[in-house]
């Protein structure tokens, strides 16, 4: 009986029609609608991510930056709205997430070869295609460290790059990365950006990069998505488009300071408001 | 973040160190090897002024090395060493049971909390009822025999070890379970590649308490449900015939036992549950 009331009451709403992004987007969000103890976080958002780029997710301290990535991998329901990968759902894509926590993040009681391999044996592969593909992470990634030890034997910045490794080894078509950086210290910052980096050029999967890093943000980004205060909005998507592979020299480039300024006035204008 | 930080901060101060720490530390792996010695050591030694003093008369208490005497050669061939297997043997079927059903029980109703919501009552109040309260409850069902005291040791103990293996999987940090979500394991496979790792130091502390409950039982039941064998019934049988070197001996075996269980117990965790604490 009040299924049939509902099914009615539905029906009289008029559902907006999905407007895909242009050519070349990877991910395509639209009324995304969230709310956290009542209150809108995000409300009617939307929003096209480009394929084969990195985009930095930068914003306010609170307005669910992190929250925004965890909607788009599926980690954190959504109240409303639609989100598509290439005109698929999320269960037709294939993903890989770093969490900033890696010690919570890799299993303790696998090798770490095994957290690496775990993604390929969840989708079914052969041992002979395992180990292959494992050569070539670890090729990519040239480690220097013991594999076959376990996570916790590990330093952070290995167990990070672990992780990473995990999360690229079945060769996602979008990489989500939640403040890979912030438990590292800067040497190892510095070590996983330059090997983001490669494997970007490499492969050139798209990348979604939370970071509360402005400079860190910005070096590696193609776009730099700006965020509002909640209700969240987007205040203004900015593009740098330095050549790769970007240096340290890159870090005192006129086109890069602009960037970074550009980046900070409208954080700042956002944060006042 | 910030509030414990600033508490270690303000930890009080402590003065610097006197004396010359070098020269005396050479010294201090062997002074520190001996410390756990100094307890028994110390007990050992009161023990035998107490007895040879008179303070308590022999009749009531033995010397320390006669009852060490016969805990050793009862254990060596004796009639205790019969009575001590028996008990073993009987901790170890009740151990198992609650461990064979306890384990998987817990780490399924712990996945599905609303089902462990609607039992929670049950176990905590079972948990908390003496498990020797229930001892003519267990007497009426299945009677003066060995399954009976199996029985009540097994259902003391199963409930601890529910408990802790579905607090266990409740309690699984969360990270872990996204991070095989969005590896794209199914439910199925954050449960057998997740869920019962994470619960694995939980269900050990679980299976540590579960089997001195169950030697606790045991040894109870042997006492008083109409035993022939057993360190409980070597226990109460010699203090009615007054044989009190017989007793505190097979008192003693009991304890070897309880510690050397709790021991092997601590090692199997380690090996098993190899990253805990790190």
């Amino acid at each position: 009986m009040s299924a049939v009331l509902n099914a009615r009451m539905v029906a009289d709403v008029p559902v907006a029609p999905f407007v895909s992004g242009p050519a070349g987007t990877q991910i395509t969000i639209r009324g995304l609608t969230k709310y956290f103890a009542g209150w809108p976080l995000y409300e009617n958002f939307d929003l096209d991510i480009p394929k084969h780029k990195i985009v930095s997710v930068f914003g306010p301290n609170g307005c669910g930056k992190s929250t925004l990535i965890n909607m788009i991998a599926g980690l954190v329901p959504i109240d409303a709205g639609e989100i598509l990968f290439d005109g698929k759902s999320l269960k037709e894509t294939k993903i890989g997430y770093v969490f900033q926590n890696y010690r919570e993040a890799l299993f303790p009681w696998m090798r770490t070869i095994d957290n690496i391999a775990y993604p390929l044996k969840l989708e079914g592969k052969s041992k002979a295609q395992v180990d292959r593909r494992m050569a070539e992470l670890v090729a990519s990634f040239d480690v220097k460290f013991d594999l076959n030890r376990y996570p916790y034997e590990l330093s952070g910045g290995q167990q990070q790059t672990a992780s990473i490794m995990r999360s690229l080894a079945p060769n996602p078509e979008v990489l989500f990365l939640d403040e890979p950086f912030s438990a590292l210290d800067f040497e190892m910052t510095l070590f996983i950006r330059e090997k983001l980096q490669e494997v970007f050029m490499k492969t050139g999967t798209t990348m979604v990069l939370v970071s509360h890093d402005l400079e860190e943000a910005v070096y590696l980004a193609d776009q730099v998505l700006l965020l509002t205060k909640r209700p969240t909005k987007v205040a203004e998507i900015l593009t740098y488009s330095d050549p790769r592979p970007r240096t340290v020299a890159t870090l005192s480039e006129p086109s890069f300071i602009a960037a970074k300024k550009r980046s900070l006035e409208i954080f700042q204008r956002e944060v006042r408001r | 973040m910030r509030e414990p930080t600033a508490s270690t901060e303000a930890a009080p101060w402590s003065p610097p160190q006197t004396g010359a720490p070098a020269t005396r530390l050479p010294g201090k792996p062997l002074l520190e090897r001996a410390l756990p010695f100094v307890g028994p050591v110390f007990l050992f030694v009161i023990w035998d002024l107490v007895v040879r003093l008179g303070f308590i008369k022999p009749i009531l208490l033995p010397s320390p090395s006669d009852t060490v005497m016969a805990l050793v050669q009862g254990l060596a061939g004796g009639p205790l060493l019969k009575d001590f297997l028996v008990t073993v043997w009987r901790t170890v079927q009740a151990f198992l049971i609650a461990a064979l059903v306890g384990v998987p029980l817990g780490v399924v109703l712990g996945s599905a909390e609303k089902a462990y919501r609607s039992v929670e009552f049950l176990i905590d109040f079972f948990r908390s009822t003496p498990s020797s309260a229930l001892i003519p409850l267990f007497l009426m069902i299945f009677g003066v025999s060995d399954v009976n005291k199996v029985a009540i040791a097994a259902f003391g103990a199963l409930l601890i070890v529910v408990f802790n293996s579905a607090y266990g999987v409740m309690n699984a940090r969360k990270q872990r379970v996204m991070a095989a979500k969005v590896m794209g394991a199914n439910r199925w496979q954050v449960f057998k590649d997740v869920l019962i790792w994470e619960s694995l130091q939980s269900s050990f502390v679980g299976l540590r308490s579960a089997v001195s409950m169950a030697l606790v039982i045991v040894i109870v039941a042997e006492m008083f449900i109409g035993a022939d064998s057993g360190l409980g019934n070597r226990i109460i049988n010699s203090q009615q015939v007054m044989n009190v070197k017989d007793m505190y001996a097979a008192i003693l075996a009991a304890g070897v036992l309880g510690y050397a269980l709790n021991i092997l117990f601590l090692i199997t965790e380690r090996k098993i549950v190899h990253w805990s604490g790190r």
